[in-house]
């Protein structure tokens, strides 16, 4: 036993080393199965403090973009608005619209950190917990898809980009329906791959990818990016796709944070046929 | 030795603000992005207890998980370049007998053997860095690419700091 001790203090360098490694190690691995980080996550409070400051600083140089975009959505929004429509029907009246029930409403937030050039790139966003953003809620911007709330603090959220290796998001070719899966591969921001598209399907540069809208992570039919060269890869039977994605991932500001008010009514839903098959 | 401790608490708070309030902004073509704060490891001293040396690359390499959302992976590929520094420096300089508190600088240990120093650790810390970032081996060439480009990059701009640090009156020795 004595010499056991010996043994380990003399070579206490090593041993100490393979422990630091080891817990290392199974933070990494914990990690991996489990996304949701219990450690270290930059919703954390000093973490996301420090960012929100440095962001207070580097916030004045995007203000004249900004501005832009925000008239490009005021623009695009009041399109919708009761006034630019012709009502051409005087005999009928609406008292209280049941045809269309809110299911998505969409909370702004502003990113404070991101980063594009990892394999695996994440988000801090300055709002929380105390401004609804739950885990698992969808990120988007309003011409393209971000990324999924992997952790939130009361005042800070940390979200998984799109440019992740775990990610993958459920896409569909707009002119004809047919569902894809698209993730990315690490080359460039700006490039997606659109896999599993079945070579029968006539797909060509330049078609439209919407999001699903088959989970309830993203709304149906927001603009996801654009088709832009088609291959077969050698042994694949199915179409693989480069995608030219909307969203510019090195110039994120605002985003919107999906929040799917229906989302209790159809997991219920859902588990209960589950229940019952089996 | 008390300034020392002070020094080296300065070294690590300016370059964990370096890496993620500067580095982590600019983009470098999408591949590369230099993790020079394992500059705060090199520049322990020499003959540094095994242990301290242990566990302060472990703090370092866990503060820039905590800004980074990467959960354990710096920790381990810091507490790795950690465990390699001694043997490399034994290594590359053929004798053991330094002064006490000999922190390697370019004015007494020579830009060759800097250079030397940087290249390996840096390799190291990156390769595990970047493998456990992926997780797998299928993109393995990709990953090497980028181990090298970034690993480039991180050792060019550890040696501008080994140059910024080299104190002009220590050089004249």
């Amino acid at each position: 036993m004595r010499n056991l001790f010996r043994f380990i203090i003399r070579y206490y360098f090593f041993f100490l080393f393979l422990l630091l490694e080891t817990v290392a190690l199974l933070l990494v691995i914990q990690h991996q199965h489990y996304q949701r980080a219990w450690f270290a996550s930059s919703a954390n409070f000093v973490a996301g403090n420090f960012y929100r400051f440095s962001s207070s600083i580097t916030d004045y140089f995007s203000l004249r973009r900004v501005n832009e975009q925000l008239a490009e959505e005021n623009a695009r929004l009041l399109q919708f608005t009761t006034e630019s429509f012709l009502k051409t029907d005087r005999q009928v009246f609406t008292f209280r619209d049941t045809l269309y029930n809110r299911r998505f409403s969409y909370i702004n937030a502003e990113v404070i950190s991101n980063t594009v050039n990892r394999r695996n790139n994440y988000l801090t966003l300055n709002k929380g917990s105390r401004h609804g953003i739950k885990p698992d809620m969808g990120v988007i911007t309003f011409n393209g898809v971000v990324g999924i709330v992997a952790n939130v603090s009361e005042n800070f959220s940390s979200v998984i980009s799109f440019l992740h290796k775990d990610m993958q998001i459920s896409a569909r070719l707009k002119k004809n329906d047919y569902i894809g899966t698209l993730l990315w591969e690490g080359y460039h921001f700006r490039e997606g791959t659109l896999a599993y598209i079945p070579t029968h399907v006539d797909m060509n540069p330049g078609d439209t990818l919407v999001t699903s809208g088959f989970s309830v992570i993203f709304p149906p039919d927001i603009f996801i990016g654009t088709i832009s060269e088609v291959e077969i890869r050698r042994g694949d039977n199915f179409f693989t796709a480069k995608v030219e994605l909307a969203t510019d991932f090195n110039n994120l500001k605002y985003v919107q944070v999906v929040q799917d008010l229906m989302n209790e009514e159809l997991q219920e839903l859902e588990q209960q046929t589950q229940a019952g098959a089996r | 030795m008390g300034s020392g401790i002070l020094r080296h608490i300065g070294h690590f708070i300016i370059l964990v603000v370096i890496q993620v309030l500067i580095l982590n902004n600019i983009r470098f073509g999408g591949y590369i992005n230099p993790y020079v704060y394992v500059l705060f490891v090199l520049l322990l001293p020499i003959d540094i207890p095994g242990w301290l040396l242990l566990f302060s690359s472990f703090s370092m390499g866990l503060t820039i998980d905590l800004f980074f959302d990467t959960q354990g992976m710096h920790a381990a590929a810091t507490v790795l370049l950690a465990f390699a520094r001694p043997g490399i420096i034994r290594m590359i300089s053929g004798r053991s007998d330094f002064d006490p508190g000999t922190i390697p600088m370019v004015s007494n240990m020579g830009i060759q053997w800097i250079l030397l120093y940087t290249v390996l650790l840096v390799l190291l810390h990156h390769s595990l860095l970047f493998f456990l970032e992926i997780f797998r081996f299928s993109e393995f060439w990709i990953t090497l690419g980028r181990i090298g480009l970034s690993g480039g990059i991180t050792t060019l701009m550890v040696l501008i700091g080994f140059l910024l640090l080299d104190k002009p009156e220590k050089r004249g020795r």
